[in-house]
């Protein structure tokens, strides 16, 4: 038999690996062209006013976004609070209890569903779990709402942080007489210390730049948060309605909550994923 | 650390500690179960509540739902046709290009770059990930739409205008918009399981193809991809899940009419930007039930889309780890 030349196979093969290239050099140009584009837009908004000051009408010069700022950073810090407790308990269960059991099964199946699912939808559970038994829009549904997203995501991670303690760790402190939860808390979570705080900060970075689970749960408010049974005032819900609005100051200032919202989120991100890497070397 | 006083009294104290510890364990092991527990109680909750709020809007429109194009609030007659529509033909554009992108990116990260890019290559396209979805919604309406409607559009008029789909006025917002900037945010998720998948596939079976005189492109098309083919389409399905419920980036770039055209230049809507635009408006209890039966079809069609992404993700993994 005849070998076939090989010209045509090769050029395929370089026609490929180029069209390959490419499309990494196409990743990296969406993404830096994201972030010059927000860094461009966004820098200009920013002064003291904009982190000292209270929304002003559109039209009018000055005023800043500092009622927003804060009612993220309450929101996101309340959900926190309430989620990751519960998803570590619940990871525990999966890595330390539950092996092989069927409620583990289901669990692993559902935190994957949760995390996969719609954040808008999450929005409308906490619309009809929160909103609609208080009557009006509040921070406790905006928190609800958050704290439904961040919860699987600790679960899985923190199921995927012990795995990576020895089993030798938990053997030693059983031997010694150590109880199931002393050993649980004491010694495999100070072992998984780097790897949980990391999936921590990973939940809080997916839900800071959050926007649909809060439209029509917190909603907004032009106004100071003073409880959390009102309408709360937020970074991203405020970039939607000032993108959306005809002033051209309003989107000026949605441009420098982009920027802020972005640079958190990517900061939190390279931070976990700096830290991961240095657990694994 | 035991005492000398544990020593001297060995009969009292440790049985008393034994059973305390036993208290704590047993404690310990049911707070655990129950915060488990909670997780598939939420996704049934989740069911549950969007059921029951939409079950007026199921009543009085039944099947006719989903084919009624109708959305008039001021009437009370609503139909989901068009944001259903908009839904799928969205997250069809953006598989039809993230699939392909995708498997590019995995050839470039696993087979042609050298390790050190590649992570870097890795990290930056996992950042694209971390961006939120209301950053692209921004990018996307205003720098991204005039790109579309300056240049992509018209060229694509030109050459494909003979087809429904490239016809119309390009206005830079709609559909086919919505889909480009889906397709950008679902690449990581697919890339991050395609290269998984393509460095995962033993090297035996890889050098064997080299060997006998394949190239890198017959290899990953005539061994890789094939190989990987569960967990490839397990990916595909992760990326259809994600683009089906993206909402604030499709809410700013689709264009928001409720109507169903042909060509994929005019303004649309999906469910997920309905639900954005106008949940909060909504005062009617008809329209907020109208409104959240699309979130229940979105949920089912999303709980669906996860089953069996996960099956086919779960299957290639045992598959791999037991095999070879």
């Amino acid at each position: 038999m005849k070998p076939r030349p090989a010209t045509g196979r090769r050029l395929t093969n370089v026609v490929v690996s180029v069209l390959a290239s490419l499309s990494a050099v196409l990743g990296m140009v969406i993404l830096a062209w994201i972030v010059w584009e927000v860094l461009a837009r966004g820098l200009g908004a920013f002064d003291l006013a904009f982190f000292t000051q209270l929304p002003t009408p559109p039209g009018m010069e000055g005023g800043g976004l500092v009622n927003a700022i804060i009612g993220t950073l309450v929101m996101t810090l309340l959900a926190t609070l309430v989620a990751v407790p519960l998803g570590l308990l619940g990871g525990v269960y999966l890595a330390e209890f539950g092996q092989g059991s069927r409620l583990a099964d289901n669990t692993r199946f559902s935190a994957n569903v949760l995390v996969g699912m719609p954040s808008i939808i999450i929005g409308v559970f906490a619309y009809a779990l929160v909103v609609v038994p208080l009557g009006r829009f509040s921070a406790y549904a905006g928190i609800t709402a958050l704290a439904v997203i961040m919860l699987p995501i600790a679960a899985r991670t923190t199921e995927d942080m012990l795995r990576l303690v020895p089993n030798t760790l938990r053997e030693a402190a059983l031997a010694l007489g150590a109880p199931r939860w002393r050993i649980t808390l004491d010694i495999v979570f100070r072992a998984a210390k780097a790897g949980l705080l990391t999936g921590i900060l990973l939940a809080v970075a997916r839900v800071s730049g959050e926007t649909a689970p809060l439209l029509f749960t917190a909603l907004n408010s032009p106004y100071m948060m003073t409880s959390l049974g009102q309408p709360t005032p937020n970074l991203t819900v405020t970039i939607f309605n000032y993108a959306m609005s005809p002033y051209h100051d309003w989107q000026q200032k949605a441009w420098g909550a982009s920027l802020l919202i972005t640079f958190g989120v990517l900061a939190l991100t390279l931070l976990t994923r700096y830290a991961l890497g240095e657990r694994k070397t | 650390m035991q005492t000398a006083t544990d020593v001297v009294a060995p009969t009292a104290a440790p049985s008393s500690s034994a059973s305390a510890s036993a208290r704590g364990d047993r404690t310990f092991r049911w707070l655990t179960i129950l915060s488990a527990l909670l997780i598939p109680a939420l996704v049934a909750g989740i069911f549950l509540a969007l059921f029951g709020q939409s079950w007026p809007a199921i009543k009085r429109f039944g099947f006719h739902f989903l084919i009624s194009q109708d959305w008039n609030p001021v009437t009370e007659n609503f139909g989901g046709a068009s944001s259903i529509y908009g839904t799928l033909v969205s997250t069809l554009i953006a598989l039809l290009i993230a699939v392909p992108l995708s498997l590019a990116l995995a050839l470039f990260l696993v087979e042609l770059a050298p390790p050190r890019l590649s992570r870097v290559v890795s990290t930056i396209i996992e950042l694209l990930a971390a961006i939120p979805s209301i950053i692209y919604g921004m990018w996307g309406m205003f720098i991204f739409a005039p790109f579309m409607a300056n240049y992509v559009q018209p060229a694509l008029g030109e050459t494909l205008g003979w087809l429904p789909l490239f016809q119309g006025p390009p206005m830079g917002l709609g559909m086919l918009t919505a889909g480009v900037i889906l397709a950008f945010m679902v690449l990581p998720f697919i890339c991050a399981i395609t290269r998984d998948v393509f460095s995962l596939v033993p090297s035996v079976v890889k050098e064997a193809a080299f060997g006998m005189g394949a190239t890198t492109w017959e290899v990953t098309y005539k061994v890789t991809i094939p190989y990987g083919l569960v967990g490839i389409i397990g990916a595909v399905f992760l990326g259809l899940g994600r683009a089906l419920g993206e909402t604030m980036a499709v809410t700013f770039v689709i264009g928001n009419s409720h109507h169903i055209s042909a060509s994929l230049f005019a303004a649309g809507n999906s469910i997920a930007s309905t639900l954005a635009n106008e949940f909060s408006e909504a005062t009617k209890a008809l329209y907020v039930s109208a409104l959240i039966e699309l979130g229940l079809i979105l949920f089912v069609i999303t709980y669906l889309v996860q089953m069996l992404s996960q099956m086919l993700l779960k299957r290639m993994y045992r598959a791999w780890s037991v095999g070879l």
